[in-house]
């Protein structure tokens, strides 16, 4: 049974009506418009829906509409993040990508990373973005623009 | 004032027996051996099957080079160096030092150790065992690490107060193999009772953090997750196998927390031995009953229902790949038929991340999703759902409250 939910998405209020159990990734697509965040495996695993709730990353497939009410929801598309903006920025200059699918969930876990204060280093990175997967080999590039990002260049 | 004397002279005479009991001489240090092949590698396996690295490594940390915090109700202890490094690991010991430690707590220059090392246990262990897991570890790399010091309350810093612990708790003997059964039965309760030291999670321990006698196995704590009971518990030797070998068995679940590095080192500990725990273990516990199947019906129009719909039923729904692909229902999942709800807390707010990316068991972690009330809600559908038999949990916020704080602190 639909219901009505209001949602904070990058400061901007939505109200949505769906059942409570539908995963915010459907309803930040389906209903929202917003297609950074990413189906990968629909079973929190991959990482690629990641999105930020109350600064944390989370998988947006496993967290359903009903939890997310009354919390600060960020996707990619956030207008005015210079987290986001240096990412974007290190992610372009060290060529992170490949297919490019995974990507934005792997900012969106270094943006909670990064904005969490997290000290950065080539280990600290390569454990936050463990749980992400990317087919494509990007890794290495990956940890080095999350890196440069974070203003912390690598031995290069 | 004549009064005062004869208690002067038996507190005097009690203070020397003390000193006689709780002095221990040095033993001379040694220079690292050359190291036999064969004994290295069985004890390597004698290793994995006492989790030495487990307590012995930090995260992070080199292998065996210890520093690991370990909270226990007295205070936090930090594991020693056991990498042969001569001065800071155990790179001076001689076998009889390394012996005596093994078997009474008290290290080569003579100072007694907390029983956070389960020495009560590693009595049992042969002198041919003991050679071996002393010849692996002298063969490994040595390196320089100093633990942090102890995180105890006085009086419990003063180090010859565990001789009369040792007194009171501690059976130097070594294990009697019992005629009355196999060598398979035997071989299991030599390395469950010793050096496996089971009981040191899942036999309850005293006020004086020692095994409550009487009670073995009967389910005890661990690093504040429940210890799930042995004795008597619904297991069978397959089940057992399969669980200890593999990290998961289709009647009880996958294996998390501390639990979780166990069955990693069984799973390359030698398959008899495995099989001999197995077979032991599975002398005490109870039938293996089946849970009733969870009724659909039971609190489906709940606020917990529905998170379980969009946060858990793409893994553990009925219609889920990995429920097809063979991964136990959650009416048949320890954690949830488990009188204390601790350990589906964790669960759920870390999830289970195998340790060093290791393969195994994986969920992801809600601790960022779920708000506290969101958590008590599933929690409580959980249990009324998938363990309709069982009484309802009792406590969860408070449960909550702990095991976030602890999740935190660490």
């Amino acid at each position: 049974m639909t219901r009505s939910f209001e949602l904070s998405v990058n400061g901007k209020t939505h109200q949505v009506e769906v059942e409570p159990q539908t995963p915010l990734l459907y309803v930040l697509r389906n209903d929202l418009a917003l297609n950074g965040a990413k189906f990968g495996c629909g079973l929190g695993q991959c990482g690629a829906c990641t999105v930020n709730l109350d600064g944390a990353a989370v998988r947006s497939c496993i967290t359903p509409v009903a939890v997310a009410t009354g919390r600060r929801i960020t996707t990619i598309e956030q207008d005015g993040s210079p987290t986001l903006a240096a990412l974007q920025d290190a992610f372009v200059a060290e060529q992170a990508m490949q297919c490019g699918y995974c990507i934005n969930g792997m900012i969106m876990v270094a943006k909670a990373f990064i904005d969490g204060g997290g000290t950065a280093s080539d280990e600290t990175i390569r454990d936050a973005l463990a749980l992400n997967l990317c087919r494509c080999g990007a890794h290495n590039r990956i940890v080095r623009a999350v890196l440069r990002a974070a203003g912390h260049r690598s031995g290069t | 004032m004549k009064a005062a004397l004869p208690i002067l002279l038996i507190a005097a005479v009690a203070g020397l027996a003390f000193a006689a009991i709780a002095w221990h001489p040095s033993i001379a240090p040694v220079a690292v051996a050359e190291p036999n092949e064969a004994l290295v590698k069985q004890g390597a396996a004698l290793a994995a099957i006492g989790d030495c690295a487990v307590c012995h490594t930090s995260p992070g940390g080199a292998d065996y080079a210890g520093g690991r915090k370990l909270a226990t109700p007295f205070g936090a202890l930090y594991s020693s160096n056991i990498t042969p490094d001569p001065e800071t690991g155990i790179g001076g010991w001689s076998l009889a030092a390394f012996t005596r430690a093994m078997r009474q707590g008290v290290d080569r220059a003579g100072h007694n150790l907390y029983p956070a090392l389960p020495y009560d246990h590693f009595t049992r262990i042969t002198d041919a065992d003991l050679a071996a897991l002393y010849a692996f570890l002298m063969a490994g790399q040595p390196v320089r690490a100093t633990k942090p010091s102890n995180e105890l309350p006085f009086p419990l810093t003063w180090r010859p107060l565990l001789a009369g612990w040792n007194l009171l708790f501690l059976d130097d003997r070594r294990y009697q193999p019992d005629p009355g059964h196999d060598a398979s039965w035997n071989r299991g309760a030599y390395l469950v009772e010793g050096l496996g030291h089971c009981g040191a999670c899942h036999t309850p321990r005293n006020s004086f953090g020692a095994a409550t006698a009487g009670k073995a196995l009967i389910g005890g704590e661990a690093e504040g997750w429940s210890a799930p009971p042995l004795a008597g518990a619904p297991w069978t030797e397959a089940s057992l196998y399969a669980y200890l070998r593999t990290g998961l068995d289709t009647h009880h679940g996958a294996a998390a927390g501390p639990m979780a590095p166990v069955v990693w080192n069984l799973g390359r500990a030698p398959d008899g031995d495995v099989r001999a725990m197995a077979a032991y273990l599975a002398s005490m516990t109870g039938p293996a009953g089946q849970p009733p199947a969870a009724d659909n019906a039971v609190m489906a129009d709940s606020p917990g229902a529905a998170i379980f719909a969009g946060a858990c039923s793409s893994c553990h729904g009925a219609a889920a790949p990995m429920t097809a692909n063979g991964a136990p229902s959650l009416a048949l999942s320890s954690t949830l038929q488990a009188s204390d709800p601790g350990n589906l807390i964790h669960v759920v707010l870390g999830g289970i991340r195998p340790e060093h990316y290791r393969a195994g068991p994986q969920m992801p972690a809600f601790g960022a999703i779920l708000r506290d009330d969101q958590l008590v809600e599933l929690a409580t559908y959980l249990r009324a759902h998938f363990a309709p038999d069982q009484p309802a949990w009792t406590g969860l916020p408070d449960v909550l409250h702990r095991v976030r704080t602890e999740g935190n602190a660490s």
